[in-house]
């Protein structure tokens, strides 16, 4: 057993509003440079929907992720090492701009500068890679929202492997969800290993996965091996950037900009203990089904006494393990199941999971005629089909998805029972396999979802690993390169270079 | 000025390329990088990139066994220097086409697409007008070099690069009077060496064969003390 720690992600689909706040604050912290206008670290899309870029789920297009070979191995989709490396003058798997979006702006200074004329002004949009006129923008980083354009494109969507999809573009029928995207941050992350520079790290102390720019060559193949497409080329530098989960705020114990920012209070952060040993293992087992037990077998249970011993063992800090004790993550991926991973069939073991969205009752005008399963409507009555958002949570298992719409279900009676009846229903509990304390605390930590609740972060101890003095005078947060801007600017000899401590790699 | 060029020259070039790359990855990593450009524009970069680099490496290859490998080594392997000038000319010559075919694709691109074209640097549009320069220029001595097959004027070649190498006087002196078409290309030869730290060049020196040898796929970094260590 190797203890390792990580900082996890949950979202509660069942409260995201849509309403973009994680993209933008993600965009204006992150994203605003040349070179990276067209990414977006997190965005949101409508589903269903072919997403951002384009159809990034269709892995028989891109060949993001992993495969397991016929004698069991795992090796990205896109290729071995060999593959990899013969590729690289050419890579046949990486996305074209225009598959997220040809980035653009406004020209909003002729709406004060042009000249008399007899039609008003406008702000027509222009191109920021040449600057050129753009006569018609043909899309955008978020181009479904709301069910935007035709069914017969939208349902292009993946996530409808199964499922008789053509009643859902009749107007009574339809359904959408929310669905924000981040970097997943795996334990077994599918850009890293296709990095031929090695340039693509996952930290030991906190699960994060950094790009290292100074050691990063531009050789693209982390851009094609993400399934998730989220790591981004910047075509200004030339080199791969992606979500950091804000690692400066979380060193210093505070949410991501996404998470703090976040105005429906879906998103939650917290420590998941997690056995670094069991990880290929668990991404190899034969069936896609299993991939999500799989990874529920890799987390390790924070209040085994064993786990702690050997978590110390590892260094782990002792406020980690307090941590874990108390996670929300824990909570909900492994206490009450309510949380899964997205697309675990991708094999890539993500650390961003999602709480699948309940939906209103199909055909609810016909009163009367709801199934009715008990005192609870019958989940397969919603107007989201739960197939659907197995394809997308489970790799199409659809008991899993079920149990935890149920429960969440039966939180929501026991709680009216309770707050409107004055009555304590242990039975609505019970038959969803949750205790009446349980139920109270998914309540709290779901429902309620106080800033304490949702953002359970221990410090990283810097302190413990580097000399204060050594980065004194340093600058802080940069686009490596030391404190340039990333773009040399003669003085090819100039500059003390500090001697700085590296972290070294242990795998 | 002749000595200049091919008896000092390339010690002044050889010189910046060592001492220009190891200074720019160490004070500049960021910098260091492909450039890459396909992911605003995968037309003909795919094609002509892989034509281009596939024929640049055989070139390279060839250039650095023909022209530093002893003599001696040929000798005693029974290649006669009119054999070994034939295998350059029919294996550089069909290299050199392939890799002239990919380097104008990607000129062509780069001038003309938009997008390409707007963000270039003027480095990347000289040196691979440079190298498409070379390229012809490397292609014409063919002819040249045709006009006598025994092979006696590449073994020259062979001794002023050798001599170059090992520091021995009068390198100048053994190609004093071959075609021009041989200086040129030698000349611009040695200016690339001249201008490789300044330009994307250098990826070619981070080329990822570690790759294969990394254990494994992943990579972890540790900032912690380990007990163990």
């Amino acid at each position: 057993m190797k203890v390792r720690a990580q900082i996890g992600m949950v979202l509660n689909l069942d409260k995201c509003i849509g309403c973009h706040t994680c993209s933008v604050t993600c965009k204006n912290v992150w994203t605003t440079r040349e070179g990276v206008e067209y990414a977006w670290f997190n965005n949101v899309e409508t589903k269903p929907g072919t997403g951002y870029p384009t159809d990034w789920e269709n892995q028989s297009r891109w060949n993001g992720g992993w495969i397991r070979t016929k004698s069991g191995k795992l090796q990205p989709k896109q290729g071995g090492k060999f593959r990899i490396l013969a590729n690289i003058f050419g890579n046949p798997d990486l996305p074209e701009i225009d598959d997220y979006y040809e980035p653009f702006d406004f020209d909003h200074d002729h709406l004060k500068s042009a000249p008399e004329m007899e039609a008003f002004p406008t702000a027509r949009p222009y191109s920021k890679i040449t600057g050129e006129r753009m006569e018609k923008i043909e899309k955008g980083p978020n181009w479904e929202e709301i069910l935007g354009g035709e069914f017969s494109k939208r349902s292009q969507d993946y996530n409808f492997e199964g499922i008789q999809k053509a009643i859902y573009g009749e107007y009574e029928n339809t359904f959408m969800m929310y669905l924000p995207r981040l970097c997943e941050h795996c334990l077994n992350p599918a850009c890293a290993a296709s990095c031929p520079s090695g340039a693509i790290y996952k930290r030991e102390e906190d699960g994060i996965v950094l790009i290292d720019q100074e050691k990063c060559r531009g050789w693209r193949m982390c851009v094609s091996g993400c399934p998730y497409k989220k790591v981004y080329y910047n075509w200004s530098t030339g080199k791969s950037e992606k979500c950091t989960l804000c690692y400066p705020r979380i060193e210093s114990g505070q949410p991501t900009v996404c998470s703090e920012t976040c105005v429906g209070r879906i998103r939650y952060l917290g420590v998941m203990l997690y056995d670094a040993d069991k990880i290929s293992e668990a991404a190899s087992v034969e069936q896609e089904k299993d991939l999500y037990d799989a990874q529920l077998g890799v987390f390790l249970d924070p209040n085994d006494p064993e786990v702690i011993a050997a978590a110390r063992a590892e260094g782990v800090p002792e406020d980690w393990i307090a941590s874990a004790r108390v996670s929300p993550i824990w909570k909900m991926a492994m206490e009450w199941k309510v949380a899964f991973p997205l697309h675990p069939e991708y094999r890539t073991l993500p650390m961003v999971w999602y709480i699948p969205p309940l939906s209103p009752i199909q055909n609810a005008a016909q009163a009367g005629s709801i199934g009715v399963d008990g005192d609870m409507p019958d989940v397969k009555s919603l107007r989201i089909p739960v197939r659907y958002l197995a394809n997308m949570l489970t790799a199409g298992d659809e008991a899993p998805v079920v149990t935890a719409l149920e429960r969440m279900l039966a939180m929501r009676a026991y709680m009216r029972a309770k707050t409107v009846d004055g009555v304590i229903d242990e039975k609505i509990a019970a038959r969803v396999g949750l205790s009446p304390a349980m139920v109270e605390d998914m309540y709290k930590i779901m429902a309620l979802a106080d800033y304490e609740d949702r953002f359970v972060i221990p410090t990283t101890h810097r302190e413990q690993v580097e000399d204060a003095y050594d980065i004194k005078g340093g600058c802080g947060l940069t686009d490596g390169n030391g404190c340039s801007t990333g773009i040399s600017k003669g003085n090819l000899f100039g500059g003390k270079k500090r001697p700085l401590k590296m972290p070294h790699e242990v795998m | 000025m002749h000595n200049f060029l091919f008896g000092i020259y390339p010690y002044i070039t050889l010189v910046v390329l060592a001492v220009g790359s190891i200074a720019r990855y160490e004070t500049d990593p960021f910098t260091w990088k492909t450039s890459s450009s396909q992911l605003l524009r995968r037309r003909q970069l795919i094609l002509g990139s892989v034509l281009f680099h596939l024929g640049i490496l055989v070139i390279f290859v060839g250039h650095f066994v023909g022209l530093l490998t002893p003599i001696a080594i040929f000798d005693a392997l029974g290649i006669s220097h009119g054999a070994k000038q034939l295998l350059a000319m029919v294996a550089g010559g069909v290299a050199g086409v392939i890799s002239l075919t990919g380097a104008l694709i990607l000129l062509n691109r780069r001038l003309s697409d938009p997008r390409i074209r707007k963000t270039s640097s003027f480095a990347d549009i000289a040196i691979l007008m440079i190298l498409v320069a070379q390229l012809v220029l490397g292609l014409g001595t063919i002819f040249a070099s045709a006009q006598h097959l025994d092979g006696h004027e590449m073994t020259r070649f062979m001794t002023w690069a050798q001599k170059i190498v090992t520091f021995r006087a009068g390198a100048a002196e053994e190609i004093a009077d071959v075609a021009l078409i041989f200086k040129l290309h030698m000349f611009l030869g040695l200016t690339i060496f001249l201008l490789f730290p300044f330009t994307r060049l250098v990826h070619m020196l981070s080329a990822p064969v570690r790759y294969v040898l990394r254990p494994g796929y992943q990579v972890v970094r540790s900032r912690r003390r380990h007990p163990a260590e």
